[in-house]
């Protein structure tokens, strides 16, 4: 039976993931996700599993592991600066090829930067803030109902990939209140033969680790991991499209830049310009091809984020230089408004207006 | 009766083994031990270690040996409690009281 | 290969029993340790702990980065490797998850002192049903032989090549000491290895151990005083008597807190 609610993004997220047979949840308190951890904590004993404050995001992230490499759903969510804590976590967990979830409230940075939302851990998320040859898939929620969706999603494709997968929310997203709709969701089973659950006389001990100190057999480690995220770019790309069919110019924007820069496509249109949206739902794996198709079609597009320019170059590369690709951001905890946007596009597609 | 008497035998009380590829020749199993019946070889194993060998037969299984070596190389052997007394047969033994006095033995 | 048969001895001699063999939980292959390393030792002793109780299908372990990252190829149990220092982070989860399940931390003095200290100590301030094996060997062993935060005063380490300098450095910090402050550590002891004696009370504290971590009594943390003989320039004779003269000057040995006499906790006062 469906369940409707009236929620906050970081709550619709925290309720997702106890529907979604979370085992495990650790973290550390920082603005603007602390809900995430409030919510569960107030809630997971009901359910008789385990929610637990750690000391620091490096704890949370290495207590993820131990549950992870146990055979257990775990997550851990934060906010960049914590998140930055969590990448050496975070590597070894993908060394590993250990499944969880992880969420990052995106706030404005470098440093310590301001509360209020960024979308400036667009490159850590995407390209493995963390160090080695690894890959994160990354879903970028722009509602409060894709906060709750992709927590089973989020679950379902590390279970299935047995790698991490990150939420890549922002602190307007958690912090908004919505509606969303919980539908029945049935855990799908995995295999979790590798997990230390103690080692029975049938068969030989499990060892998680990321160590393989001989050359030939790290190499061989690595390719397999490239061969996963080969296949996660073949099949797991999600996005979606907003008047594109005929579409002269296109946006490209995630989260809630999308929400924003559909509005700024709305006025464009009104004034007779045909411009479409392109909202990628995986940062990674990007959408490269449907933007290349898209680049035979446009004059030219405009990436539009909170940061001075991060998922414009990975369009950039996606268009292999087909059309011209600009970059439109605000940064420190501003956000634009739709009039803001469709100036921007008038600014750049000049030549356009003018006729 | 003129055939020289079995001497009665005395089995050692221990017994070492020694995984002499795994030995690395520390020395501390001959350093532990009391009864000086580990010693280095000049030999060397696979791995070039001069491993530890047998000396003599006063082991009496105290097990300090195999408690110390960080290898587990080491096994040791405990003779069983029946074993330990002399089981020479009482006849034999008349025949080894008489035998006692020295006489010319037969060539 | 690794096997679970046990071990049989195709050729035990007559009239006699075996009175002692390596353990069967230890893996039958040649550990990589230096000639005379105290990690072997512990390893062996861990695994015959193991056996006598036979848990080798309830028991896991987390492996830290050192000499002995290396334990999982030598430890026949389900085994975690965690990243420097978070071995007591890995361990919490899995505890917390699996509390049925013994579950237990090995690490050196760089782990756990030093890089790992924050989450050792909040792990026993919880009071986690772990137990922490904790190796010093005052040195940092594996990335050949830096100072730790164990090392002694005036001891030539390759990053205090003069000798450790306390008012620079401070002085070797004294983990058994520290953590019984917490309420959260139920049984804390310090121990060598560098005698049969030392190797028996050794294998008895972790005995004690995992028969309070099945009573749920709270974290227990042996510190071990190992050696290093490789960064000590010495031999593994002379390291045994290093430890004797000095090492346990700094770090005494015996039992610092049990759980029948918590008051063996040294006070501010009596530190």
């Amino acid at each position: 039976m469906n369940v409707t609610k009236l929620m906050k993004g970081n709550e619709a997220l925290a309720e997702a993931a106890i529907r979604a047979g979370c085992d495990a949840y650790f973290g550390y308190p920082i603005t603007p996700q602390s809900e995430v951890l409030e919510y569960l904590a107030r809630e997971m004993p009901r359910h008789n599993r385990i929610v637990l404050q750690a000391e620091s995001e490096v704890a949370s992230i290495n207590m993820v592991y131990g549950a992870a490499g146990a055979g257990f759903r775990a997550m851990t969510s934060s906010s960049s600066p914590g998140f930055s804590l969590m990448q050496e976590g975070i590597s070894y967990l993908a060394g590993a090829e250990l499944p969880c979830l992880l969420v990052n409230v995106n706030r404005a940075g470098p440093g310590l930067g301001t509360i209020q939302p960024g979308q400036g851990d667009y490159f850590q998320a995407t390209k493995g803030g963390g160090h080695g040859d690894y890959r994160l898939i990354v879903l970028a929620p722009a509602s409060v109902q894709e906060m709750a969706d992709h927590v089973f999603l989020g679950f379902d494709l590390a279970d299935q990939y047995r790698n991490p997968v990150v939420i890549l929310s922002d602190g307007a997203i958690g912090q908004m209140m919505e509606k969303v709709t919980f539908k029945p969701y049935q855990k799908p089973t995995a295999d979790k033969s590798w997990a230390t659950t103690g080692k029975p006389a049938s068969r030989k001990r499990n060892a998680i680790s990321s160590l393989f100190i001989q050359p030939e057999r790290m190499e061989q480690h690595n390719l397999k991991l490239t061969e996963k995220f080969n296949r996660i770019r073949e099949s797991e790309i999600r996005f979606e499209e907003v008047n594109t069919n005929d579409a002269d110019y296109l946006l490209v924007a995630y989260g809630l830049s999308a929400r924003i820069a559909q509005k700024a496509m709305d006025l464009a249109r009104a004034k007779g310009l045909r411009v479409g949206l392109l909202r990628p739902i995986t940062l990674f794996p990007f959408p490269e091809k449907r933007l290349r198709e898209l680049a035979t079609q446009v004059q030219g597009m405009l990436t539009v984020e909170l940061n001075s320019g991060q998922m414009v170059e990975d369009v950039r590369l996606a268009v292999e230089g087909r059309v011209p690709v600009a970059h439109y951001g605000r940064m420190g905890g501003m956000i634009f408004t739709p009039e803001e946007i469709e100036r921007q596009l008038e600014t750049f597609f000049e030549k356009a207006y003018a006729n | 009766m003129e055939a020289t008497p079995t001497p009665a035998v005395r089995k050692p009380r221990g017994r070492v083994e020694i995984d002499i590829q795994k030995c690395k020749g520390c020395e501390l199993c001959t350093d532990a031990c009391k009864k000086e019946t580990l010693v280095l070889s000049d030999a060397i194993n696979i791995k070039g270690y001069h491993y530890v060998i047998v000396n003599n037969d006063a082991c009496n299984a105290c097990l300090d040996c195999a408690l110390v070596c960080p290898d587990a190389v080491i096994t040791v052997y405990k003779l069983q409690k029946s074993k330990k007394v002399n089981i020479t047969p009482p006849d034999i033994k008349e025949q080894l009281r008489a035998a006692a006095t020295p006489k010319p033995v037969p060539v | 290969m690794q096997t679970d048969e046990p071990v049989t001895h195709a050729c035990v001699p007559d009239d006699y029993d075996v009175a002692y063999h390596r353990p069967a939980a230890l893996m039958d292959v040649n550990m990589h340790y230096c000639p005379g390393c105290a990690h072997s030792l512990v390893h062996k002793l861990l695994m015959e702990v193991v056996d006598e109780l036979g848990i080798q299908d309830q028991t896991i372990g987390v492996a830290p980065v050192g000499c002995s990252v290396f334990a999982y190829e030598y430890m026949n149990i389900d085994m975690q490797e965690a990243a420097h220092g978070r071995a007591c982070a890995v361990a919490t989860a899995i505890k917390r998850l699996m509390p049925d399940k013994f579950v237990f931390t090995y690490q050196g003095d760089g782990d756990l002192a030093a890089i790992g200290i924050a989450e050792t100590l909040h792990a026993i301030n919880r009071g986690e049903n772990i137990l922490i094996v904790f190796m010093n060997n005052a040195v940092y062993g594996m990335t050949s032989g830096q100072m730790a935060p164990t090392t002694l005063p005036g001891m030539k380490t390759t990053t205090s090549p003069f000798g450790r300098d306390t008012k620079f450095y401070g002085a070797p910090m004294k983990i058994a000491e520290l953590v019984a402050q917490l309420p959260g550590s139920s049984y804390v002891t310090r121990q060598v290895v560098n005698s049969p004696h030392g190797v028996r009370k050794t294998k008895q504290a972790l005995l004690k151990a995992f028969d309070w971590q099945k009573q749920n009594a709270g974290t227990c943390l042996i510190e071990i005083i190992g050696n290093c003989p490789s960064n000590w320039r010495m031999t593994p004779l002379e390291a045994s008597r290093f430890i004797d003269e000095e090492m346990v000057k700094s770090f005494p040995v015996g039992d610092i807190k049990t759980p029948d006499q918590p008051s063996l906790a040294p006070t501010p006062e009596n530190l």
